[in-house]
């Protein structure tokens, strides 16, 4: 059986990395290759870079930047945002990405996900899903949680599996930068449902919730950002305490 | 030199950053003379067992392979190619290690997930190429067929049944995961690879 995964995250704009308290609030927190290095030399399993620049000239930054990730770590690592296109996967493949993740652009059209996947693998394809709670239903945002869709999670996770896709990212945008912990029952309800791996995103706050997400929660992986780039805990001490707590872990 | 096989199957750049990074001299070919005369050969590959023959075979490259006396590294489907067949496609390979290459049954109640990906512990360690590396370390897998157990096995790994993680034969070796992808482990493997 593989090991549960610690997956840093890492917002990029104009070739720096920045985290946003609920995405407002961007700080500054460093160079995305020497933090990239960083995480990888503590454990980390997987690292995701996400493009958050709105430009085509900030596009065009994080393609090269792409490039130096690609010679300077040896792990695995996932680009994500803005990819809305075939070509778009191409050109990032082309200079080293092991993943691409998408979101919107699959929301918009589903056809996506069949394309990149039946041209490059499945495990090239990581679908991302922002969902939010609405009255007694999950439902998907898209545009980093500001459009609401009438889409459920459930079924969009199901038809993305279909479709190809390697593998689910899931944030709730409830959760999302207030460091509250996962919805635990969300995650698991997901993971038993789905073949697919599931990634747990947004809402790490402290050791425990990484615990129960990867134990109560049967999530695959856990993805965090705002707890690692504060310091507040080294990857390695994180997975010390989940071996601990009898989760498998590559230490 | 180092020749690492550019038969169109996929991504070469993580093969070749790594090796720029362990600052081995290498090129990407797919001229037999190249191949032929270089100190070490890399056969990456990603993708299915079947189109990758095919694209082997159709740059005349199988019996190149096959006869080469310098050592050889097959990186997944790289590794599985040089196995007897594959059920990826039902395809005969190049028969140089001497077990078949089936897929995984998924079960979930031993959460057996199918494609086998991410990071798993190899066992049973049992060559120079893991020199340094210790048992029951970590490396990163991705496929959804493996290598039965053979005696050609040089390191085994569970996902749900056991597998050859790695084989070797004479003068050629294969690991089913990515030595590239694999951290700090995976660079000493390479590195090894490097030094024979």
């Amino acid at each position: 059986m593989v090991a549960k995964r610690i997956i840093p995250c890492l917002d990029v704009k104009e070739g720096r990395t920045v985290k946003g308290v609920n995405f407002v609030e961007l700080k500054d927190v460093g160079d995305a290759v020497e933090m990239g290095k960083m995480y990888a030399m503590q454990g980390a399993d997987e690292l995701v870079y996400l493009d958050i620049s709105a430009t085509v000239e900030g596009r065009n930054t994080f393609t090269s930047l792409v490039e130096r990730i690609a010679e300077n770590i040896n792990i695995p690592f996932t680009v994500g945002g803005g990819i809305s296109t075939i070509d778009d996967a191409a050109r990032l493949l082309g200079v080293g990405a092991d993943k691409i993740s998408i979101n919107s652009a699959a929301v918009r059209n589903p056809a996506l996900i069949d394309e990149i996947a039946s041209k490059y693998g499945s495990q090239f394809v990581v679908l991302a899903i922002d969902a939010k709670k609405v009255g007694d239903k999950w439902l998907i945002t898209t545009h980093g949680g500001r459009q609401l869709t009438e889409r459920e999670l459930f079924a969009w996770a199901h038809e993305g599996q279909e479709r190809g896709a390697g593998e689910i990212l899931l944030t709730s945008m409830d959760h999302d930068g207030v460091r509250s912990g996962y919805p635990c029952d969300l995650f698991a309800r997901l993971c038993n449902e789905l073949s697919i791996p599931v990634i747990a995103s947004g809402g790490a706050g402290s050791v425990k919730d990484i615990v129960d997400v990867l134990s109560k929660g049967c999530a695959d992986a856990a993805l965090a950002a705002s707890i690692f780039h504060y310091g507040d805990i080294t990857i390695g001490d994180l997975k010390k305490e989940l071996s601990r707590n009898g989760i498998k872990v590559r230490l | 030199m180092i020749a690492i096989i550019d038969y169109d199957t996929g991504n070469l750049r993580s093969v070749s950053n790594v090796l720029k990074r362990l600052g081995a001299e290498f090129c990407v070919t797919s001229d037999a003379a190249v191949i032929r005369a270089a100190e070490k050969v890399l056969l990456p590959g990603v993708g299915a067992a079947a189109s990758a023959m095919q694209k082997l075979q159709e740059r005349g490259l199988c019996q190149v392979l096959k006869e080469l006396k310098q050592p050889v590294l097959g990186i997944c489907v790289g590794m599985q190619i040089m196995c007897r067949s594959s059920e990826e496609g039902d395809v005969d390979c190049l028969g140089i290690f001497d077990t078949d290459v089936r897929r995984f049954t998924p079960c979930k109640e031993q959460g057996v997930k199918v494609p086998h990906m991410g990071w798993n512990s190899i066992e049973n360690l049992r060559s120079s190429l893991f020199d340094g590396v210790e048992n029951s370390a970590y490396v990163y897998f991705v496929h959804s067929y493996a290598p039965n157990l053979c005696d050609e096995a040089i390191a085994t790994a569970t996902n749900g049944c056991e597998f050859a993680a790695a084989l070797a034969k004479d003068n050629f070796y294969g690991t089913q995961f990515h030595p590239e992808k694999s951290g700090d482990v995976g660079e000493t493997i390479l590195k090894n690879f490097i030094d024979l």
